[in-house]
């Protein structure tokens, strides 16, 4: 059995529904995100286009993540899920510079990486990952591509030619497939981010990665010097300062 | 909106994503490479040195050396472990080491490599200031072995190579980041323990003889002279990747990094190397010194800022 996933981007809306039922579901904290939905523009007014592209870790046969990681906190499942154990993750940070996709965060609230396990838990019970069951247009489509009945493999097959990883060059062998992409949605390179063009907000970085007080120091000093209080403030974690785009009269 | 107008109808624009993560890996892994340039670094050219010359002509090195590379090993050590998310359960490399990770085998590796270091700095230094505790049971017992610092010594620098190398692998298995590849990386950092170990040398090098500090010289020179032309090689021919080329735009276009980036290649490599080859014929101890301080600097900069700007690149 190996596990995989497709999403039809041409069913895909940008609900973002897939976005929250995995925040539900696996409790993501603030300022982290095992599936987002980017919304990406091309053309000149009026001839112009949105595409929305659902990015989740890819589960790679060959997985740099689970190659870096020092103490076997990724790991392989038997049904190609690759899997992470926070009980055991030192968080060096190792895998978030492996992956060539960005699907791993530093979890602010364990301090471990964390990432998308296509919902291992709820595989395991005989459920469908969160995402698929929220999706309204059945855009994401999940199974085992081993098994040539399934409804993915049938979805390959019928759209050969059209199916495509991201990054197939880092040869991580992605089990994680996309109907009706192209090189602008699925190439990081191929599409640019101009301030004052977002739709709902400005171009944001992450303050920190994983808690902003994790270090030892900040736990030796934040008792005398405090700190931790606002830990879970979002402000803590998203550096919202730059407004220069509103004032430009960005979107 | 007079800018709406200069874009092409063929560029793609992102309206709408979460924020981007930005630095991962920030100035203390900058730290953690550069302190362990010089732990390693002191021992491969206080090694050579001890080949070309009379231990006589380098009275302090046989306790200094060591001592020097504990004190880097150590802060290596120390930002590595602050830097870990979890740095208590960095225990865990040990009990449930990974072995295709490089960052295991060079946990494994260094840790041996300091307790090596420990150990030839106690020798070292027990060995230098006979009166210092006389009574005290382990300066005893480490006078009494005072024949393993030799014996040991050929082992610890074979070692030092890999020490060395290891976060190259590391860099190399972070394949997200097509900057870092590995046959450039091991080179840059072997460079980069002679140039710094070299220059921590020359700073301890006031009573040594002409030869040994002339060769200082030389290691210094050439190795700051190989570096910087491979970081000019990388930074001006790396048209053949593009997502190096992206990655690279961020010292191109000027700003923070451009500035850093040169100032790095000014003090850690252009002034040590005018410097060095000019101390060749005639040695000059203030300004050797100074270019040292300059290339402990400089290697720093450089470091931090091809550490940084690959991070800055979003993955997707």
């Amino acid at each position: 059995m190996k596990l995989g996933f497709l999403v039809d981007l041409n069913l895909c809306m940008g609900c973002k529904g897939c976005e929250i039922a995995c925040k539900v579901e696996n409790e993501v904290p603030l300022s982290s995100w095992r599936l987002r939905v980017k919304y990406i523009d091309i053309g000149t007014f009026p001839d112009t286009s949105r595409s929305f592209t659902p990015l989740r870790c890819n589960h790679c046969e060959s997985a740099p993540c689970e190659r870096i990681c020092p103490v076997s906190a990724l790991h392989y499942l038997d049904n190609g899920i690759v899997n992470i154990d926070s009980s055991r993750c030192i968080g060096c940070a190792g895998c978030m510079m492996a992956c060539p996709y960005g699907a791993i965060y530093m979890d602010p609230e364990s301090n471990t990486a964390d990432k998308c396990t296509y919902c291992a838990h709820r595989i395991e019970g005989g459920l469908m990952p969160a995402c698929v069951v929220a999706c309204p247009v059945e855009a994401n489509i999940f199974g085992d591509i081993e098994d040539e009945t399934s409804q993915i493999s049938h979805y390959i097959t019928a759209h050969q030619g059209d199916v495509q990883v991201r990054k197939p060059e880092k040869h991580t062998d992605p089990k994680h497939f996309y109907v009706g992409g192209g090189n602008q949605t699925l190439n990081p390179l191929a599409h640019e981010r101009i301030e004052g063009y977002g739709l709902f907000n400005n171009i944001t970085h992450l303050k920190e990665i994983g808690d902003p007080h994790h270090s030892m120091l900040d736990r030796f000093l934040a008792p005398i010097f405090g700190g931790h209080n606002d830990h879970l403030k979002n402000e803590s974690f998203v550096d919202m300062s730059n407004d220069a785009s509103h004032e430009e009269g960005g979107h | 909106m007079d800018h709406v107008s200069t874009i092409e109808a063929t560029q793609a624009i992102v309206t709408l994503d979460v924020p981007l993560p930005g630095i991962i890996w920030g100035w203390m892994i900058t730290l953690n490479m550069w302190a362990k340039s010089i732990g390693t670094g002191v021992i491969l050219v206080g090694a050579y040195l001890l080949y070309r010359h009379k231990k006589e002509d380098m009275p302090n090195l046989r306790w200094l050396m060591p001592l020097i590379s504990f004190v880097a090993l150590n802060v290596f050590l120390l930002f590595t472990l602050l830097d870990l998310h979890q740095p208590l359960r960095m225990v865990n490399i040990f009990l449930h080491p990974h072995w295709t990770s490089a960052i295991t085998v060079g946990a494994w590796m260094a840790s041996l490599f300091t307790l090596l270091i420990t150990i030839m700095a106690l020798i070292g230094f027990f060995d230098e200031f006979k009166d210092v505790r006389k009574h005290c049971v382990l300066a005893k017992s480490v006078r009494a072995i005072s024949g393993f610092y030799e014996g040991i010594f050929p082992f610890v620098v074979l070692l030092a190579f890999p020490v060395t190398m290891y976060t190259a692998i590391i860099m190399a298995e972070a394949s997200a980041r097509e900057l870092w590849a590995a046959p450039a990386e091991i080179i840059q950092m072997l460079l980069a323990a002679f140039m710094v170990g070299s220059a921590s040398l020359i700073l301890i090098s006031g009573k040594w003889s002409d030869g040994a500090r002339r060769d200082l010289a030389w290691i210094l020179g050439l190795s700051v002279l190989f570096s910087f032309l491979m970081y000019m090689g990388e930074y001006f021919f790396s048209f053949k990747a593009s997502e190096v080329e992206a990655t690279l735009e961020y010292v191109h276009s000027g700003g923070a990094y451009y500035t850093q980036f040169w100032t790095a290649m000014v003090l850690g490599y252009i002034i040590p190397f005018f410097i060095s080859m000019s101390s060749v014929k005639n040695y000059s101890r203030v300004l050797m010194k100074f270019a040292a301080l300059t290339t402990l600097i400089g290697l720093y900069l450089a470091k931090s800022t091809w550490l940084e700007i690959p991070q800055m690149l979003s993955l997707s």
